[in-house]
């Protein structure tokens, strides 16, 4: 085999790869000119100022989904509550309307403090860890059937991880991190998670809507209806219904001494 | 009667997860819901026959005159990655639903080495142009058959309780091996009795 052919070889090599190469290059080009897709800049403009979680709390599959929905004009532009107002005044000036007023910003919190040495337990539980599965067994495994069951499907469908374990076994929601998607309180099997505005200053730790006697056999730190609260703070409204005291957010008084007051000190700093 | 053999082949005897171990990165990566793995088969069935059809084109109107066969592998894998690139255009302007169902998936399929390998082993065998789609389809309807098996098996997985250090990829391995052990059930002489 002499010089030439060799020479020759290399050159097919040369040419086959490069050739292809070429060809591709030039036809990928031509194709991505003709096939191109006409994007909605709106679409695009309006999923930019999402807040890119994915949480679903709008009802759409996602935040691409819901910029669509709304610059085709058929949705609330206010579905977003993870974004808030600042979100929510984005997208009135992408699509040139008047942004509605929205209140102040809610976030969750768990309603419960009974854990492991402070709340009666009937029996051990050691299934499936899912909040779910252990409420199907007679309301779950502690003695009191409306507080934190503690095995955290909250914690798994919280889209920003906001929420985590205290040291005694109970979940606790961060609401700085909380986006108020809500979706921890459509997974909550015994509604112990409730909407609670950013600024609340105190909760009521509690979710019992049993008789004093019985919330107090049951847990050291249930509420038991006692009404103190609502006698030491008058304006800082406490409302008992069904043996449970509930903090009215929109009285904006001292709640301090209601809370400091409380038996089982199940008022609580949030 | 051969194109049912290589279907019986690249499907369940030569299983290109389970026996010839191509493709483990989307296999264990996309692998963890039921709904994302299937729409990653799908991706890869049609990547992979539409990928076999081109390649043997290629193959052999180009690399076999030109005698530079030699360089199957670099061109295939050019070819490949042209390919994915155009699928993905025309997909998008002509069914957006599918291109949102397929979604990153198609993209991904550029790196799958099973979709290379299918090619390279039509090669191998010599097959003519309609066994090669054959085989690409097959190969890619193996890797769907896998793929929805095995995250049928991890979504159960996610609720056992799991020593701490065989969580998420380890324990994953682990029922991927013991399937590729079940998979050795299929071999030549059953298709030798099935179809002669």
């Amino acid at each position: 085999m002499d010089l030439l052919q060799e020479l020759l070889l290399i050159l097919y090599a040369l040419i086959g790869v490069a050739g292809l190469g070429i060809l591709f290059g030039i036809g990928l080009s031509l194709a991505s000119r003709f096939l191109a897709v006409q994007k909605n800049e709106k679409v695009e403009l309006i999923e930019k100022a999402l807040p890119q979680v994915n949480c679903g709390a709008c009802g759409f599959a996602g935040c691409a989904a819901y910029a669509e929905a709304v610059a085709s004009g058929n949705v609330e532009i206010n579905l977003c509550t993870p974004g808030g107002a600042e979100t929510l005044k984005a997208i009135a000036h992408i699509m040139s309307v008047d942004a509605p007023e929205i209140g102040e910003k809610k976030v969750t919190q768990v309603h419960c403090k009974g854990g492991r040495g402070t709340a009666e337990y009937s029996f051990e539980y050691s299934g499936v860890k899912d909040c779910n599965a252990l409420f199907l067994i007679g309301g779950g495994n502690k003695v009191c059937k409306y507080g934190c069951l503690g095995l955290g499907s909250c914690i798994k469908v919280c889209p920003v991880d906001a929420i985590s374990y205290d040291d005694i076994g109970l979940v606790v929601v961060d609401k700085d991190v909380c986006i108020s998607c809500g979706k921890c309180i459509d997974v909550c099997p015994t509604k112990v998670m409730r909407w609670i505005p950013y600024s609340a200053d105190y909760i009521v730790a509690c979710n019992s809507n049993d008789k004093g006697p019985v919330t107090k056999r049951a847990c050291k730190v249930g509420c038991i209806g006692c009404k103190i609260c609502e006698k030491k703070s008058p304006e800082g409204g406490y409302v008992i219904t069904d043996f449970l005291s509930v903090i009215d957010y929109s009285q904006t008084g001292d709640r301090n001494e209601g809370a400091e007051k409380c038996p089982p000190k199940c008022i609580i700093k949030n | 009667m051969t194109y049912i053999g290589i279907i019986i082949t690249f499907v369940f005897i030569t299983n290109f997860i389970f026996t010839r171990f191509l493709g483990l990165c989307p296999f264990i990566g996309v692998s963890k819901k039921v709904d994302s793995a299937v729409g990653m088969g799908f991706a890869v069935i049609f990547v992979s026959s539409i990928a076999a059809l081109v390649t043997w084109v290629i193959f052999n109107l180009i690399l076999v005159p030109l005698n530079i066969t030699y360089l199957q592998t670099i061109t295939f894998i050019l070819v490949i990655a042209a390919l994915v690139q155009l699928v993905e255009m025309m997909i998008q302007k002509i069914s957006p639903e599918l291109y949102r169902a397929l979604g990153i998936y198609l993209p991904l399929i550029t790196t799958n080495c099973a979709v290379l390998g299918i090619a390279l082993i039509a090669v191998q065998e010599e097959y003519g142009v309609i066994e090669s789609f054959v085989a690409g389809f097959s190969a890619g309807a193996g890797f769907l058959m896998a793929i929805l098996l095995m995250s049928a098996l991890r979504e159960r997985l996610d609720r056992e309780d799991i020593p701490k250090a065989f969580r998420g990829a380890p324990i994953a391995f682990i029922s991927a091996g013991l399937m590729a052990l079940g998979f050795m059930a299929f071999d030549m002489t059953l298709l030798k009795n099935l179809i002669g």
